[in-house]
């Protein structure tokens, strides 16, 4: 095999406060032809920095301070702005992680995958055309025919994806960079990119560089692993070598993460009162139902894991029971007691007990606010705790958070990382002393092992304080660890439920068992075999679409 | 030559410079990116922005050389190109003082400051400083008639030209001393702006984020009100409220001002209105508002405590642009003769009342230059609060990632 891309000792620096301080520190990588390295670390690695200078390219405000970049013989970091955009798009191409972000709204697929080609002269626009339906058709979107001829936002987001890859192929790159492609998307439709990205590129033998933060995906597609942290290569090994015998402890702990496990609990009492009772609730946006007769119970000192795609009615569901959305016929009891279905006629005592954790701490947390003012407004609201007192009710609930509170209770919340926000979020909840807490997808913007920190401190203050948990989730690696019951939703309906050890034991409702077959595994082997199992026409949205 | 010919000389004269500076780079510094990369059309903007600072430096020194009158052609460029310079170095000194005294808060603030921003602030600063001590810095009154001082001395002071030293900016129609009243009117036009911008706020902030949390009917009313309001145009509606308003102060001139003030406010309101809902819609979205909600928190709470403080850097920059629109608002209603009312001092009146001597910039710039020092007063202070408004933006949007 031959060299295609060699980067030594590359370092990168970023702008910020007016110093250039750096992001990576002196990485060496290399690719072959026809190669797939896997790129994967914690956000902030630098893996999409170090993707970018494959290319010769840095984003605003940081710069390549020293080591050299060679595509084939030529020096990307020396070669002139003509010499690049020859190369760029022409034969190193990128796919981007939100392909809804990336296509231009205003124009038609097809109209930006011909752009490339006919501006590097490969291929006419009427060339171009076909060979773009020829692409589509091989990365098995539905009417390829026609796909093109849309506009992106009449296209699914999976689609979207693949018609991105296509675009990237158009010129028959040498290398790919994909940065994350598959992060933004649901398990199901996840595993159909993932299976057209790596036949493509196994078939026309590009070269590719894999970014991503998910082991189990990077194990799926690439011939190489390279672990980055805190932009420092931390090994890089054969994918089956790094699985099986991974050497330093970082990459330990990484492949640890997903063995966190919960000790099974004691089945409840029969006839014991449910904590929150959501009974035959149905509910809808305007005259559309988009919640058909939803029940369940949550047991005091349980977890609830409600599960299904995005669009499933999983969020939904929640806004019923905390009353944001007040329900069109159904009842939400707490304790035994219906509660009103409106939260504006909920009293402070009804609306204490049910708190709410949300999925992005950005936005749950008031960017103006310290820490301090932010748990301390629930337990002044709730408590009626003012000065030093209330001082005092804050520091407690951040030791119960693990942070200390000296440093933490004057910050701002963009002084803190993901983990710690999230944190924040969760002490907020507690202020209120409530019985109950939702977790909204709490854990599926962090990194693995930051979500899995998050995870063990709820099943700790579950222990301690009895609390019961509605967990929203699609990731089923999450509700293995943490769920003592779970709920599968699809289309605003339940499709099946009991406690979790039954769940993951077959027979399955057909549903389940798409959606358990989907989430990645460690085993290298897994898409191809579970391709095979399935047939080449009967994945991803496709099996969705089959089961009606 | 006409001016066609001398338009494509100099535009094909910089196209042919542009290519052969390129090339010229190139070759001088061995192929270097920054001649290597360059665009052809950058090459063009150096040698063609080169082109234009030839011909300024050239006129400038036209203007210091040549002899009178042919000199007076090129005064007022000439005081511009001074002011120009006198300025950035004025503002420039304002900057360096800045990172030398004070906390390390403010020097830290003056260290990322723009040329342009500590300009403007220091124009702020000076006019605020101007207008509160307006009583102590004038020498005459607003409204004295000076005993035996003529009517209409020009500005500079110089006897020869007609000045006279003991009124540097000369007298008016009717022998008021003008630098006087451009210091009261600073007062007067920058005062009744300054509040009649905090009552437009006060109106349309307060009700714009109302109608951001509450949604609803309440959000259609005011939002229709407002898009009625807004379709006429405005000075047009202020000028004709200004005459019924004048029907109503019938003798009490005084009266006039403060329904000028809420006037303007009210029409300008709308315009805060629309921000301040845009603004508050996007941030009543976020999740925090959402669990404030679920909490029980009240309306004051959720406006004042966890809106409010989001809103405020675009709220702030909008502030700066409307008080420039309304002090131009003030400025045109008083030069149409319904706005401040005799005997205060006012720039757009003096303008007014001066206008007839702009004929005169062609042959005796120094007479024509009255009623523009007002005017230049205006211009100089809408200057500074846009470039200090354009400096708060590019901040706020920096800071908010």
């Amino acid at each position: 095999m031959s060299r295609l891309l060699t980067m030594k000792d590359v370092h990168i620096e970023g702008r910020s406060d007016e110093v250039w301080s750096p992001i990576i520190k002196g990485v060496d990588l290399h690719l072959d032809k026809g190669e797939v390295l896997g790129l994967i670390g914690e956000s902030g690695a630098g893996k999409s920095t170090l993707g970018l200078a494959s290319m010769g390219f840095c984003r605003d405000g940081v710069r390549i301070s020293s080591g050299s970049v060679e595509f084939d013989g030529i020096d990307l970091l020396a070669a002139s702005a003509e010499v690049k955009r020859g190369l760029l798009g022409k034969r190193i191409a990128y796919v981007a992680q939100s392909a809804a972000a990336s296509f231009n709204p205003a124009h038609k697929l097809i109209d930006q995958h011909t752009e490339g080609p006919v501006q590097h002269g490969v291929m006419s626009r009427a060339e171009s055309e076909a060979d773009g339906i020829e692409l589509y058709r091989k990365l098995r979107l539905p009417n390829p025919d026609e796909i093109g001829f849309r506009y992106p936002h009449q296209v699914s987001g999976g689609q979207l994806q693949r018609a991105m890859t296509a675009m990237a192929m158009s010129c028959r790159p040498d290398l790919i960079i994909f940065d994350e492609p598959t992060t933004a998307l649901d398990v199901t439709t996840q595993i159909e990119v993932l299976a057209s990205i790596r036949d493509i590129v196994e078939e026309y033998d590009t070269a590719a560089i894999y970014i991503t933060h998910d082991l189990a995906v990077v194990a799926q597609m690439a011939d190489r692993i390279k672990v980055l942290l805190k932009g420092d290569e931390v090994e890089e090994a054969d994918t089956r070598e790094m699985l099986a015998h991974p050497k330093e402890d970082y990459t330990k702990s990484l492949w640890a993460v997903r063995e966190f496990k919960r000790p099974q609990k004691p089945a409840v009492h029969t006839g014991a009162t449910p904590v929150v009772s959501v009974q035959n609730v149905t509910a809808a946006y305007g005259k559309v139902d988009v919640l058909h007769d939803v029940s369940f119970d949550i047991h005091e000192g349980r977890t609830v894991a409600v599960v299904g795609e995005s669009g499933s009615g999983k969020s939904t569901t929640a806004r019923c029971i905390t009353g944001l959305l007040p329900p069109r016929k159904g009842v939400i009891e707490f304790d035994g007691v219906a509660l009103p279905l409106d939260y504006r006629k909920r009293n402070k005592m009804q609306l204490r007990q049910a708190q709410m954790i949300y999925q992005m701490a950005d936005t749950a947390l008031n960017p103006r606010k310290t820490i301090g003012e932010l748990i301390g407004r629930p337990v002044q609201f709730y408590m009626g705790l003012t000065g030093k007192e209330k001082r005092k009710r804050v520091e407690e609930l951040l030791e119960e958070i693990e942070l200390p509170a000296s440093q933490y209770i004057d910050r701002l919340p963009s002084e803190l990382s993901g983990g710690q926000k999230q944190r924040i979020g969760i002490a907020r909840a507690l202020a209120a002393e409530p019985r109950f807490i939702i977790c909204d997808e709490v854990t599926s913007a962090l990194d693995q092992l930051v979500a899995e920190g998050i995870l063990r401190l709820l099943a700790r203050l579950q222990d301690e304080l009895k609390l019961s948990y509605m967990f929203i989730t699609h990731d089923l690696a999450t509700v293995k660890s943490i769920a003592d019951e779970v709920v599968v939703m699809k289309d605003g309906e339940v499709v099946e439920q009991g406690p979790k050890v039954d769940m993951f034991k077959p027979p399955h409702h057909p549903y389940t068992d798409l959606l358990l077959s989907s989430v990645p595994e460690m085993d290298p082997d897994w898409l191809t075999n579970l391709l095979t199992e399935r047939g080449v026409d009967n994945i991803g949205d496709a099996a969705v679409d089959k089961m009606g | 030559m006409s001016v066609w010919t001398i338009l494509v000389l100099v535009i094909g004269g910089s196209l042919l410079g542009g290519w052969l500076f390129r090339k010229a780079g190139q070759q001088a510094t061995g192929n270097k990116p920054f001649f290597r990369d360059m665009p052809f059309g950058v090459a063009f903007g150096y040698v063609f922005g080169a082109a234009i600072l030839f011909w300024v430096v050239y006129t400038y020194i036209l203007a210091r050389t040549l002899p009178q009158p042919d000199a007076n052609k090129y005064f007022f460029f000439r005081i511009a190109i001074e002011g120009f310079i006198l300025f950035s170095i004025v503002a420039w000194l304002f900057r360096q003082a800045g990172r030398s005294v004070g906390t390390p808060l403010t020097r830290k603030l003056f260290r990322q400051m723009p040329l342009t921003a500590s300009f403007g602030l220091l124009v702020i600063l000076a006019y605020a400083f101007v207008s509160i001590f307006a009583g102590v810095l004038a020498p005459y009154g607003q409204e004295q008639i000076i005993p035996g001082v003529a009517a209409n001395i020009p500005p500079g002071g110089d006897p020869a030209m007609g000045g006279n030293p003991d009124f540097p900016l000369g007298t008016d129609q009717i022998g008021r001393d003008i630098l006087s009243r451009l210091i009261y009117g600073a007062q007067n036009t920058v005062g009744i702006a300054f509040a009649t911008t905090c009552l437009a706020f006060f109106i349309g902030g307060s009700l714009g984020l109302l109608a951001a949390t509450l949604q609803g009917w309440l959000d259609q009313v005011l939002s229709r009100a407002v898009d009625v309001l807004m379709a006429i145009p405005s000075l047009i509606f202020a000028l004709l409220l200004m005459t019924i308003a004048s029907a109503w102060a019938g003798s009490e001139r005084w009266l006039l001002t403060i329904y000028m003030v809420l006037i303007i406010a009210v029409i300008d309101s709308t315009r805060v209105f629309r921000l301040a809902r845009a603004v508050g819609l996007n941030i009543v979205v976020m999740d925090y508002i959402e669990a404030a909600k679920l909490r029980g928190e009240g309306l004051n709470y959720l406006i004042f405590k966890e809106i409010l403080p989001n809103a405020t850097a675009p709220l702030l920059a909008e502030f700066g642009l409307r008080f420039c629109f309304v002090f131009l608002t003030i400025a045109s209603l008083s030069f149409l003769g319904v706005g401040i009312q005799p005997p205060l001092a006012d720039w757009g009146t003096m303008v007014r009342d001066l206008a007839q001597f702009i004929n005169f910039a062609a042959f005796a710039p120094q007479v024509a230059a009255a009623p523009l020092l007002a005017a230049g007063a205006i211009a100089l202070l809408t200057v500074g609060v846009n470039f200090v408004v354009d400096w708060m933006l590019h901040r706020s949007s920096g800071l908010k990632e």
